[in-house]
């Protein structure tokens, strides 16, 4: 790699500027750090980092999820809907146990609950994937549809109302719900131990399975993916029915911490989790994003959001903030597409042809 | 060449365009050193030079897509400065590029007059004059495309028919054609000469660029043949011949195809017994088609655009659900259509469109290449052994000569051969027993599909099937142990490598109900 030389001097410059492109999310959540730390009181106190966490965990959960699926080349807004509905459920569950009006019913416990709704978010999500690729619905559609249907059924399920007192009863072995949203384990939350244990599975799926490889082929090129012999549906489904299992975690650790469950929780969420994948580096064509990338980007939007809370900024203003924020994401991801392809280009061109 | 010659040239064929001491450099290369080129009105214009000599950027440079770093580009006489396409078209200066620019989502008639529509009163669309004179076009072309039909519905050959048609509407003076005839059949190069002799009496002067190099001196009246960004040599076509052009594209190590290995064939590879694919108007893409391959055979698929050449390969690899026939893999009948099933029984396809069937543009090379073999460096079905992958990759990168800066870089940053060379590892590294190439040499360089045929015949002689079919006489003369001719969906032709003759095939690969179904 001899030739590499001539040109050391502008790759040099490029392969720097590269690195700092590819760090952005990260540096933009260090500046975000930095600056609340020195402009909003208490910001760096050991509570509002548990609090800030515990919110921020909500969104990357779902973005998590939204990160496979659009690497995938799709969309999913049904998340939010799906959020709601499996906080309905689980609150229907702790308080009614299953009734088939024989005269007695079926009471779970707390594991068994969060076995019951996360099948409920995998279903809407096989739903999502059988209409996408069976009935070759578009994902945006497709799942704008469950968003509805998926968000009446929350509605339905309590005519509108609250569930209240989801505490559980100890007779059943459901008294320990209320420790998901919570509880702790060596002072961190149960929560951001899900988030941690969620990120690594998923990136492990990214980064080291045959599975995780398709998914970025299947959303690069659908038409190459499946002649190079990628079960191209298969793929599908798993990334939906992945997507609908980290919005049913979601739901069960909202009614947890609020001890209720209310069927519009979870409404637009979907956007926030779309946002973290974007600032994160996601590509919204399909066949580029980290995970690592999401969750970080979920910090920046997290951190964000709070800390201007606790400057006392407007609501208003934070989400003109927030919007600002996601454009200038996506302007500079371009950028560094363009510095990468020439990168590569002149890493090529050294070779020769 | 003597003065004299000289002379005459200048007064029937005046030099239209013509570029000076033009340098382009890209960043990390330089593209085109110094060069000197005179475009010639009513002639056709040759140009020719490995992938990477400058030919693109030369084109590029007259069309407006990209400007000189130095130096200038005159047009009769006066300095001109084409800063854009637009700036060129109205130049009179037309350029059909290798890779396609249109829209796969609007109609035929839509494309040609894209940006130029015929109007009334500015706003709207005359779409009756444009049909009549897309169809009028068409009759000049000697094809039958309806105006109405979909771009995206068109094989790859008409597609190059509408953008030559797109040129000819905007009536250019200029007409730069980057390898036209990489997809089109033997007929559909023949009718396409024929409007390049038409153009050229109308004073027309034709840039014409291709790796087919008899094909160039057929054409060609004037030729410039480039190396590294450096013309080599540029003479009026009289006395050249493709030992010259050779000599000047690679300099004097010139790249013989290489010799045939004699090897005994072994048992039969594949048996594919009466392939039938219906399309949407009624008839079969693919109808009825059987044939066998034995180990170690090289077998040619000859044929026109559209003459089910593609579709067959895509029905033997389970592309289509509804394909009927059976397909049988050293022996074992295959079960229904799953390209990953037929993979995993040893066979491999090579596509013909590389960048939207055979890579993912986005992914790096190295992920590209190990796509359709990850079972193989994956332990208990879930975990992969990066490592592993790498070292694979290393060992196949050096096997197929691929150069490369680094295997992680995006595939798309590399040349066509290099990316064929990507595409075969990927179908290589599922072990193969039967591989169907689908067009492997197209739209790469000599050097590069010297090397393809290398290893074609390799693998061949290490008891590989091969399929491959292509349009171009020459290849398939020279590659295959056999030969089989498709028209309309059937065999019409089977030779063996003695029998076969270049009227025999082009006899065969006649459609044979075409004057019948013209009108």
């Amino acid at each position: 790699m001899t030739d590499m030389t001539a040109n050391s001097a502008m790759g040099g410059t490029n392969s720097t500027l590269l690195l700092v492109m590819k760090a952005r999310t990260f540096i933009a959540l260090i500046l975000v750090f930095m600056f609340f730390s020195i402009f909003a009181p208490n910001f760096l106190s050991a509570a509002n980092m548990v609090i800030m966490s515990k919110h921020v965990a909500l969104n990357a959960f779902l973005a998590i999820g939204m990160t496979f699926v659009i690497v995938s080349g799709g969309i999913d807004l049904s998340v939010g809907s799906i959020v709601g509905l499996c906080g309905m459920v689980a609150g229907y569950l702790l308080l009614n146990g299953m009734n088939f009006g024989l005269g007695w019913s079926i009471q779970f416990n707390t594991l068994e609950i969060c076995i019951l709704v996360a099948c409920v978010g995998i279903a809407i999500g096989a739903l999502n994937a059988f209409l996408i690729t069976k009935l070759n619905v578009a994902p945006f559609i497709a799942t704008l549809g469950t968003l509805y249907i998926a968000r009446g059924a929350a509605m339905l399920s309590s005519e509108g109302e609250t569930f209240p007192n989801l505490t559980g009863n100890p007779e059943y072995g459901s008294a320990s719900y209320r420790m998901i949203g919570s509880g702790d384990f060596l002072g961190v939350p149960i929560s951001i131990w899900m988030l941690i244990a969620v990120g690594l599975l998923a990136a492990y799926i990214a980064r080291r399975t045959p599975l995780g490889r398709f998914i970025y082929a299947v959303g690069g090129n659908e038409r190459a993916a499946g002649l190079s012999g990628v079960k191209v549906t298969q793929v599908k489904y798993f990334v939906y029915m992945f997507s609908g299992f980290c919005a049913a975690l979601v739901g069960i650790i909202i009614s947890s911490q609020l001890v209720a469950a209310h069927p519009a929780t979870g409404d637009t969420f979907e956007l926030n989790a779309i946002a973290a994948a974007v600032l994160g580096g996601t590509s919204m064509s399909g066949g580029r994003g980290r995970i690592g990338g999401t969750i970080v980007g979920a910090f920046v939007i997290g951190v964000l959001s709070d800390g201007l809370v606790m400057m006392g900024v407007s609501a208003f203003w934070q989400t003109v903030i927030k919007g600002i924020v996601i454009i200038a994401a996506v302007v500079l991801d371009q950028a560094q597409q363009k510095v990468q392809a020439k990168v590569a280009l002149q890493a090529q061109a050294a070779v020769g042809k | 060449m003597t003065a004299h010659s000289d002379l005459t040239a200048e007064t029937t064929h005046p030099v239209g365009l013509s570029i000076r001491g033009g340098t382009k450099v890209y960043p990390g290369t330089v593209a085109l050193k110094d060069v000197d080129f005179d475009l010639r009105m009513g002639a056709v214009n040759v140009l020719v030079g490995e992938n990477g000599a400058g030919k693109s950027t030369m084109m590029k440079i007259i069309s407006g897509v990209e400007q000189l770093t130095s130096g200038e580009v005159r047009m009769d006489g006066e300095v001109v400065h084409l800063s854009s396409t637009d700036d060129a078209e109205r130049h009179g200066i037309g350029i059909v590029f290798q890779e396609l620019n249109l829209f796969p989502n609007l109609s035929v008639a839509d494309n040609i007059f894209m940006a130029h529509e015929k109007t009334r009163g500015r706003i709207d669309i005359d779409s009756a004059a444009q049909h009549a004179e897309t169809r009028a076009l068409m009759q000049r072309l000697e094809h039958d495309i309806a105006p109405d039909t979909l771009v995206g519905d068109l094989k790859v050959g008409q597609q190059q028919i509408v953008e030559i048609a797109k040129s000819l509407a905007r009536n250019a003076r200029i007409l730069i054609l980057d390898e036209p005839t990489s997809a089109l059949s033997s007929t559909e190069v023949e009718i396409l000469f024929r409007v390049i002799d038409e153009l050229k009496a109308e004073g027309v002067g034709i840039v014409y660029i291709s790796h087919r190099l008899e094909e160039l001196i057929r054409v060609g009246d004037y030729i410039t043949v480039l190396r590294d960004g450096v013309i080599t040599g540029a003479q009026s076509m009289e006395g050249v011949d493709i030992p010259w052009i050779v000599r000047n594209m690679i300099g004097d190590s010139s790249k013989d195809f290489a010799k045939e290995i004699e090897h005994p064939f072994g048992a039969e590879a594949l048996r594919v017994e009466n392939i039938r694919l219906p399309d949407s108007s009624g008839g079969f893409v693919v109808d009825g088609v059987s044939l066998s391959l034995r180990e170690g055979e090289i077998l040619g698929i000859y044929g026109l655009m559209g003459a089910g050449r593609t579709e067959l390969l895509e029905c033997i690899m389970g592309r289509h659900q509804h394909a009927a026939g059976e397909v049988h893999v050293s022996g074992r009948k295959m079960r229904k259509p799953s390209v990953s099933d037929r993979i995993s029984h040893g066979l491999a396809l090579i596509p013909e469109d590389r960048k939207h069937d055979g890579l993912v543009q986005i992914l790096s090379i190295r992920e590209n290449m190990t796509l359709s073999s990850l079972g193989a460096i994956t332990r208990g079905g879930i975990d992969m052994d990066l490592g592993a992958e790498r070292t694979r990759v290393a060992d196949f990168v050096k096997r197929m000569v691929i150069k490369i800066a680094s295997p992680e870089h995006q595939v798309s940053a590399l040349s066509g051969g290099n990316q064929q060379k990507v595409v075969i590892s990927k179908a290589l590294m599922t072990g193969p027993r039967v591989l169907l190439m689908d067009e492997p040499s197209r739209g790469i360089d000599i050097g590069a599909k010297a090397e393809v045929f290398r290893v074609m015949r390799q693998l061949a002689a290490d008891g590989l099937g091969i399929v491959f079919v292509t349009s171009d006489l020459e290849e398939v003369m020279s590659l295959s142990d056999r030969i089989i001719v498709m028209a309309e969906g059937r065999i019409t032709g089977e030779f063996s490598h003695e029998t076969a003759t270049e009227t025999a095939l082009v006899t065969a690969s006649a459609p044979r109900g075409a004057e019948g179904k013209e009108k």
